[in-house]
């Protein structure tokens, strides 16, 4: 009885310890590979299989939320979550609403997708995400920018001819393209935008951004990193050399 | 589902679709049509409770009261709704977790506010950061009835202040004649008769709300219409067993023929509810129903 006792004493003490470390990851969940929802209904991608073993390497209870795009910062900053997990590039706007952990994505390639060859890009109609990188760049580039709240509506606007390209993570794109049987088209090279992709944190959630920190460098020295890299994004894909600078294949 | 399912790339179209309808994701759509339905079904009438205090506070004979209520219903109906829902959930959330902040944690010194974030100890978060995903569903469920009951009410207060207003005067003067007090007018005489004025408005208020339900999202409740444009959006084959084109305009259409036979159910059920109301009253529905049970 008295082990009994005990035994549930501890049970519940080392719960209550454990439980006490649940961090929540918020994501969008639409925007393979990088988030999305799978065939059973469970969020999967990249970044569902980093953000499992950022949490595993430093020791967190974590639960994923989905969360829509929009609201994704709002939602963060007055505390319904406490990361975004999201593909979402750093960036000095963002960074000054919240704080980033170091890239755990090599600052990202974009690029255009077009209907058509010949589509010139500065001065058609270019569709992108609301509040991404990609929409800020088309606003600069002197096209006439369409926005969308999801990333499958800014394709669907270039297949139904509302507009002439798409610019979107190219890692997004090639799959699709892939499979649209010659239909879409990259148009031009790659275009380098942002600072990688990271995780965001509240400012003042300065002591969980260093547990990332490190679980993440860890991640890049011994390779585990790179090896979800190309499961996800294939061979082409960037990587991290053991002292986290970039490599390019 | 289906012990066929472990390879779909493999099967006819019609074995194909019984195990594409039926996949985990399929069931998470479905689930959100019994979300829908039940968000409906608490809303509605903790609207109209909303809707009656504020009519009744409008309409009081003690002026603080008076403008409460008035200024509720202006107050509300003037912002728009897609506001309210970013901002005033997030809000009220935070107003919630201030309270316990205080109660729970009396000796805490950092501050609450510093710079963009909102800091609460661990004890006073809403819910827990502990407690289970389900939690943290119900309890965003139950933010989104809030907001859609203040937001709807609002309207329904207007609609019901309207209703009190244009039962005949001569039946209220009848029952002050009778010796009936204030009170007693109120619930005996005006509010059985209002009903009859009040239910076109509210029954437009109800065709709104059945619509006004993708806003649910906005709260992070997964509703139909997120669903539909989630399955329906193209899938390729590297991160689904079904890999299909943009099928959002099927989802949409079937979306289309719910909304449609939501309304028309609902049209049949308010028909039946002003016959009911409209028996013995002073109106031309009224007097119609009494031509035919005379005749």
């Amino acid at each position: 009885m008295k082990n009994l006792i005990l035994t549930t004493a501890a049970l519940a003490l080392t719960a209550g310890i454990a439980m006490a470390d649940t961090v929540r990851m918020g994501t969008e969940g639409a925007y393979p590979p990088y988030n999305f929802i799978n065939d059973a209904g469970e969020i999967d991608g990249f970044e569902r299989e980093v953000g499992d073993e950022l949490c595993k390497r430093a020791g967190l209870e974590c639960e994923w939320v989905k969360n829509d795009w929009d609201s994704i910062i709002p939602n963060l900053v007055s505390g319904n979550y406490d990361t975004i997990i999201a593909g979402m590039s750093i960036t000095n706007e963002r960074d000054e609403v919240i704080d980033f952990t170091q890239d755990y994505y090599p600052p990202t390639a974009s690029a255009y997708v077009a209907a058509s060859d010949g589509v010139d890009v500065t001065s058609g109609v270019v569709a992108a995400q609301t509040a991404t990188i990609q929409a800020g760049h088309v606003a600069a580039s002197g096209a006439t920018l369409v926005e969308f709240a999801t990333p499958e509506e800014t394709l669907a606007a270039v297949r139904n001819g509302e507009a002439d390209a798409v610019l979107a993570d190219r890692d997004y794109l090639v799959p699709l393209v892939e499979e649209s049987g010659g239909e879409l088209v990259f148009i031009g090279d790659p275009v380098p935008l942002g600072g990688g992709v990271g995780m965001g944190l509240r400012e003042s959630d300065g002591e969980l951004r260093g547990k990332f920190d490190a679980a993440i460098t860890s991640m890049k020295a011994d390779g585990s990193l790179n090896e979800m890299l190309i499961k996800w994004f294939g061979e082409g894909i960037g990587t991290y050399a053991a002292d986290g600078s970039v490599v390019t294949n | 589902m289906f012990s066929y399912c472990a390879d779909p790339d493999t099967l006819g179209t019609f074995r194909w679709f019984s195990c594409y309808l039926t996949n985990g994701v399929h069931w998470s759509f479905y689930l959100s049509f019994i979300k829908v339905l039940a968000l409906l079904a608490v809303t509605a009438p903790v609207a109209l409770g909303f809707g009656f205090a504020g009519a009744m506070a409008a309409r009081s004979h003690f002026p603080p009261l008076s403008w409460l209520g008035k200024a509720y219903i202006a107050i509300v109906r003037g912002v728009p709704d897609i506001a309210f829902f970013l901002f005033f959930v997030i809000a009220l959330d935070q107003g919630f977790e201030w309270i316990r902040h205080k109660i729970l944690c009396p000796d805490w010194t950092d501050p609450i506010r510093q710079g963009n974030d909102f800091l609460v100890c661990q004890a006073a978060k809403m819910p827990l950061g502990t407690s289970p995903e389900w939690v943290h569903e119900t309890y965003g469920f139950f933010l989104a009835v809030i907001t859609f009951s203040i937001v709807f009410g609002a309207f329904a207060a207007n609609v019901l202040f309207g209703g009190m207003r244009a039962v005949p005067h001569a039946q209220l003067e009848t029952a002050e004649a009778y010796g009936m007090t204030r009170r007693q007018t109120f619930w005996r005489i005006l509010v059985p008769q209002m009903w009859v004025y009040a239910l076109p408005g509210l029954s437009n208020l109800w065709m709104v709300l059945i619509k006004a339900t993708p806003l649910l999202f906005l709260l992070g409740v997964e509703d139909i219409v997120y669903w539909a444009r989630e399955l329906g959006g193209t899938k390729t084959s590297r991160f689904t067993q079904y890999p299909h084109g943009d099928w959002r305009m099927w989802y949409f259409l079937f979306l289309l023929i719910f909304y449609l036979g939501m309304t028309r159910f609902s049209e049949i059920g308010l028909e039946k509810l002003m016959r009911r109301l409209s028996h013995g009253q002073a109106t031309s529905g009224g007097e119609l129903l009494r031509k035919e049970t005379t005749a």
